[in-house]
């Protein structure tokens, strides 16, 4: 319940939310869990293994316990931590992991059926029969696995991505990392403070306390003030620092709107890459839990967070309370609470020399030995120096000490070292590089070692980065020297002590784990799944090694933490993938033509990045297979138009402009005459064919390369690389033109009809032949070069004029009996050619392999030669381009392999593979482009193509590549 | 012949305006790379000087009223605005001008929106005015140039151009939006 | 991960392409033993700390570059550009 005059918590600004569909209120300020704790709610979800009733155990994202499903539009977000979710107008949670309800759960039977379930339960049970791994035993573990639930649909809502930079980041905002961005912003630093609450202040927010002689939420106050004027500081709330990276970068995640109703375009999470060049790590301590029988009741939380229940939401989690602690931190919040009015039963300290004044029972050398109370603690049995007692009590707070947060110490690749008169880990010097750990999360825990800390760490980076901070004297605070004496488990007792609450593991489940020698920290870890829920062990992980170190006769510090990873607190998928849904999952290329060809009702098919058209339909048409026949016969018959600008164009200009594509195709480009045009080829340096494509020579030392689509930018790279790396001085440059011009095929018998329709004066040019050309005082290029075997054009603009010239070029073929062609068409054109893609260049081919070897010139070097000519690199055991033609009228597929028939159908027989099929139009038949072992030699031999996935089977003949032309009379007419 | 109609990248594309922050697309212009031959920087200097500019260091510009020369990577600027100069065997000049799309990002928010889809840092001592780069917008490559203090000029090889403004166009709603709640 | 372009400056790796080891950049002679080619294509070490290899600056100036960095600590000791005068330049195109 609520205590007046506590908290800073908004009064005047009442908020209604429900949770389990029960109407509650809180306060403006409230997080999810102060609310449900002022509204008497104490049993607030279920373990995830014993489904065991469970209460709030924290008040930060370190929460094991209090985990919820909040309801948002289309969201269900699963495993929401209620001490983190700040309450909002109209917030709508419900408990999970529970069936039917939360106080009658019917999976709790797992809880009596606990002594069968223990450490290593799952190896051991759904081993054998092995018939039942799928059917029974996977359906049942995955019914019983998991926490929360989704909604089961599209996350639609915005998440963002973004970065940031500066030149200290300050991780935490407590007095220690206040004090480093109030140095390092006095000191003119660019300073991003980060904290991953919504409100600044870390524990001076729970602790009250004084600063030079005022209450510390006036000098935090005052200290947020300063720097939200100061124009080079950016304050990051509610911003978790999630993973320390290479080179000063560091993972946040932000969370924008989970904190109130949503608004259109507002972001729910924000995934930030802040690049720091020094960093000062603030990030706190938590407090440990320390384990005695039923230590896991609704009612049992840490002894700060009790605190700042009280201290920062004016809650009272309980009317008569209890405090066991093995250190000095539990009695301030003992004070806190009488001077609050609430009545503490007894502070239960484990030790047996500590102050027994206080202003309630103390008992020392106290241990708890049971609790009661099923959905929420009714009373303690407790043991200590002058014997037993029973203790009502509705709230248990413990304290086992202080884990200084090290996380983001280690994530590469640091162990954080034992401390033991603090009985904890802090990090390593200089774990992170170019990061300082200051305060609690370096071990020191008060005030005023806090502010010192912050402040000197600043100073540090500082210097690193060549400036200097005016002495200016530190606030005056509290400091406490941190008394401890370990406590991690209650020995002699009877029943469950648990460690790690969220994961459902006791202190018997690690001893039993080194027993059956599972001994290592790491092999404890997955044995008993010690750390590995939503919290990753962070209330439990060093109680759990201090028990196997016990366990096995080992010190802390010999037996070690296990590793710790990013993310510090879970960052949801949708967050780093941002944007990345729909039209943001890559770049989309489209064409001059693109709407030209969508008017035609085009469907567009994906080639790379670009979007190019299939086909184009006529009315009449149902199927694909018509248009793309259709278009065939068309451009066989008459003329057709293809957008053809996706191939890669490379201008290159310089006098070693022809020595330079001598050394990087395999034939010669020196000798090619000016105004013509060579076909290509590329090899990779380990003889394997990169890429290939027609070279044009516009002038003495200006050349026009293109690509295939599919390697435009892999062959930019390689030019680069072969330039860079082997003739960086000669006199050569190159830059892509594959954006500047837009080209259109045109081909057909009547392809140069259109084309004197078009051009006044066109040149005549011969096959392979390039030469400028006027369109109505706009600068073209004509090209004389087939891709369909027939006589074929391709003519260049400025791409500016695109798509005009496209919707022209249809224009006047359509006159003509022609029109547009697509990808399918253009796919068959090729293949009834032989005509080669990278679906058989496809990194495994030689030049040997699609019958190219004479191209490779025996008189000058280029790249892959050497290797081109190894044994392996061509022969008879090579896979040989061939063309298929099955004996049938049915359908093949790329993809199949081949066999000779009568072997039997196994990889030891397999003769080959299927690369590209198609219906010809033209040959009335299906054929294919394939590679098979000794190929060449094979022309009329029978193969049988074998496809498993699509159940075809038949037989082919092996024939020339070429179908159609094999003069090519047509493409020279 | 009839004649043919000359289309920029978002041809008709209305500009985009929140918070006070614009997006739009900047008018077709003149755009030639300049690639100086090894041992030419001299040469390309002085065939440059009739214009005002001289070759530029990495990721800076030479300019003159609104003619710049833009640097776009290794051995290589970019000049805009204006016709390119005779270099003869000085330097490779390759004619830009229809493969790039250019958006430009005005306004008190545009350096945050930039912050979403570009890895720069582009606080005011790392990026200021004048300075150009080379570098990703999300997925695609881009020059990236300071034009005066708010105003941020994106050059996208010219297909990528309706990408580019998708998401410029959501990554400034998002600010925005940011920006409307703080309000 | 960051790397200093000696051109563009420092960059996050996404703007760059990692290629392989700096082996690549030691092409044997045309006429070379296969050994050397197979050296040269195939054999590669596998060092735990320093280590030379190819990145390209692919979203930025396309320059190529020889990065120095230690595969323990992630530390990038040096980049420089393949082309760059000061780069060891052998195996050059005849």
């Amino acid at each position: 319940m609520r205590i007046e005059g506590r908290g800073q918590i908004d009064r005047t600004k009442p908020v209604r939310f429900r949770f389990d569909g029960r109407e509650m209120t809180g306060f403006k300020g409230d997080t999810l869990a102060s609310a449900l704790l002022a509204n008497g709610v104490k049993l607030v979800g279920r373990s995830f293994k014993y489904h065991r009733p469970r209460g709030i155990l924290t008040a930060g994202s370190e929460e094991p316990n209090a985990m919820v499903e909040v309801l948002q539009g289309n969201q269900q977000t699963p495993n929401v931590r209620a001490t983190v979710q700040e309450l909002y107008d109209g917030l709508r949670a419900q408990s999970q992991n529970r069936f039917p309800s939360l106080r009658f759960d019917m999976l709790s039977v797992n809880d009596l059926a606990s002594p069968f379930l223990s450490a290593g339960f799952y190896y051991k049970t759904f081993m054998w029969p092995r018939a039942l791994w799928e059917k029974l035993y996977e359906p049942l573990i995955r019914r019983a696995a998991g926490l929360g639930s989704l909604s089961g649909r599209h996350d639609e809502d915005p998440y963002e991505k973004a970065w940031a930079f500066c030149d200290v980041l300050v991780i935490g905002a407590g007095p220690a990392g206040l004090m480093a961005a109030l140095t390092a912003a006095r000191a003119g630093a660019d300073v991003i403070l980060a904290d991953e609450d919504a409100r600044m202040g870390g524990r001076l927010l729970s602790d009250g306390g004084e600063i030079d002689g005022k209450p510390a939420l006036v000098w935090v106050d005052a200290a947020l003030a300063e720097l939200a004027a100061l124009p080079n500081v950016r304050l990051m709330t509610r911003t978790s620092v999630t993973g320390a990276y290479d080179d000063g970068t560091f993972g946040a995640l932000e969370r924008v709107s989970l904190h109130r109703s949503p608004a259109p375009h507002l972001p729910r999470e924000c995934f930030w890459r802040i690049v720091a060049g020094q960093t000062v790590l603030a990030a706190g301590a938590l407090e440990r839990p320390i384990a005695f029988p039923d230590n896991d009741r609704p009612g049992i939380m840490m002894a700060g967070a009790l605190r700042a229940y009280l201290n920062r939401y004016g809650v009272a989690p309980g009317q008569r309370v209890t405090l066991i602690a093995n250190n000095d931190s539990a009695r301030a919040t003992a004070r806190d609470l009488i001077a609050a009015g609430v009545k503490v039963a007894a502070i239960l300290d484990t030790r047996p020399n500590a102050s027994a004044v206080e202003d309630c029972p103390v008992y020392l050398s106290a241990t708890i030995t049971a609790t009661r109370g099923r959905h929420g603690l009714k009373s303690i049995h407790v043991a200590h120096a002058g014997g037993t007692a029973e203790i009502e009590t509705d709230c248990l707070a413990m304290s086992g000490g202080w884990n200084p947060t090290v996380h983001l110490t280690c994530h590469m690749n640091g162990r954080p070292q034992w401390r033991e008169d603090i009985a904890a880990f802090v990090p390593a010097p200089n774990a992170v590089p170019r990061l300082t750990p200051a305060g609690a999360c370096n071990g020191a825990f008060s005030t005023a070692a806090a502010l010192r800390e912050g402040a000197d760490a600043a100073r540090t980076a500082l210097a690193a980065l060549g400036k200097s901070a005016p002495d200016a004297p530190l606030p005056l605070a509290e400091d406490t020297p941190y008394a401890i004496t370990p406590f991690w488990e209650t020995e002699g007792a009877k029943g469950r002590q648990w460690l790690d609450f969220a994961n459902d593991v006791t202190t018997k489940d690690v001893r039993l784990s080194a027993q059956e020698n599972f001994a290592s920290v790491e092999h404890m870890k997955r044995y008993t799944t010690q750390g590995m829920a939503p919290d990753q062990g962070k209330n439990s992980n060093v109680g759990a090694l201090a028990v196997l170190a016990d366990a096995t006769g080992r010190g802390i510090p010999q037996t070690g933490t296990t590793t710790y990873r990013p993310p510090y607190t879970p960052v949801s998928i949708a967050a780093m993938g941002a944007g990345g849904r729909g039209a943001g999952f890559a770049p989309q290329r489209f064409l001059t033509s693109d709407q030209a060809s969508r008017d035609r009702g085009a469907p567009m098919i994906e080639a790379g990045l670009w979007y190019r058209p299939s086909y184009f339909p006529k009315p009449d048409e149902t199927t694909w297979r018509e248009a793309c026949d259709r278009e065939v016969n068309m451009v066989r018959a008459s003329v057709g138009v293809a957008d053809v600008s996706t191939l890669g164009k490379i201008d290159i200009q310089g006098r070693d402009a022809a020595r330079f594509l001598d050394l990087v195709y395999t034939n010669t480009f020196s000798t090619l005459p000016v105004g013509r045009v060579r076909y290509g080829l590329m090899l990779r340096e380990d003889g394997h064919v990169l890429d290939d494509g027609t070279t044009a020579r516009l002038g003495e030392n200006h050349y026009l390369m293109t690509t295939t689509t599919a390697a435009a930018g892999l062959v930019m790279r390689h030019l680069d690389f072969v330039h860079q790396a082997f003739c960086a001085d000669w006199d050569v440059r190159f830059i892509s033109v594959t954006e500047t011009w837009a080209q259109f095929a045109i081909a057909g018998p009547k392809a140069r009809a259109l084309l004197d329709s078009l051009i006044d004066n066109a040149p005549d040019l011969p096959f392979m032949g390039v030469a400028p050309v006027s369109l109505g005082g706009i600068n073209a290029r004509l090209f004389r070069i087939s891709f369909s075997g027939e006589q074929g054009y391709e003519l260049a603009v400025p791409t500016r004029y695109g798509e005009a010239l496209f919707r022209d070029l249809v224009a006047r073929a359509e006159t003509m009996g022609g029109g547009p062609y697509g990808m399918e068409a253009l796919n068959v054109l090729r293949i009834e050619k032989g005509f080669i893609t990278h679906a058989e260049i496809h990194g495994r081919t030689t030049a040997f392999d699609i019958g190219m070897e004479k191209m490779v010139s025996p008189k000058k070097d280029c790249i892959g030669k050497a290797a081109a000519a190894r044994p392996g690199m061509h022969g008879a055991e090579r896979e040989q381009l061939v063309g298929l033609k099955p004996l049938s009228d049915a359908a093949i597929t790329a993809g199949a392999h081949l066999f000779t028939p009568g072997d039997a159908i196994k990889r030891e027989n397999d003769q080959g593979y299927v690369t590209s099929v198609g219906y010809s139009p033209t040959l009335g038949a299906w054929l294919g482009l394939a590679f098979l072992k000794n190929g060449r030699a094979r022309h009329g031999e029978r193969i049988r193509l074998v496809d498993h996935l699509r159940g075809i089977d038949l037989l082919c003949e092996v024939c020339d590549p070429v179908f159609h032309d094999k003069e090519g009379t047509k493409l020279r007419a | 012949m009839p004649e043919l109609i000359a289309k920029s990248a978002l041809a008709g594309h209305a500009p985009l305006t929140r918070a006070a922050t614009t997006l739009a697309e900047a008018p077709m212009t003149d755009i030639t790379a300049i690639a100086p031959f090894p041992g030419q920087t001299k040469a390309v200097n002085a065939a440059l000087k009739p214009l005002g500019l001289s070759f530029p260091a990495p990721n800076g510009q030479s300019s003159n009223g609104p003619v710049r020369l833009l640097w776009t990577g290794r051995e290589q600027a970019f000049l805009i605005g204006a016709p390119a100069p005779e270099m003869g065997a000085a330097a490779a000049v390759t004619g830009q001008s229809d493969g790039w799309a250019i958006l430009t990002l005005s306004g008190p928010l545009a350096r945050d929106t930039l912050a979403r889809l570009v890895p720069l840092d582009l606080r005011e001592t790392a990026f200021p005015v004048g300075m150009t780069a080379r570098s990703g917008l999300n997925h695609m490559a881009m020059v990236l140039t300071r034009s005066d203090a708010a105003t941020y000029e994106i050059m996208v090889f010219r297909s990528m151009a309706r990408t580019a403004w998708h998401e410029l166009a959501e990554a400034l709603e998002t600010v925005a939006a940011r920006f409307d709640q703080m309000a | 991960m960051r790397l200093t372009c000696p051109l563009c400056g420092p960059r996050d790796r996404r703007e760059f392409y990692y290629y392989g080891a700096e082996d690549y950049l030691h092409r044997p002679a045309a006429d070379a033993e296969p050994g050397a080619w197979d050296n040269y294509l195939h054999l590669r070490d596998n060092p735990a700390g320093l280590t030379n290899d190819l990145w390209y600056h692919d979203m930025g100036c396309g320059a190529w570059l020889l990065v120095t960095r230690n595969t323990v600590t992630h530390e990038i000791q040096q980049v420089q550009a393949v082309a760059a005068p000061q780069a060891a330049k052998k195996g050059a195109a005849k």
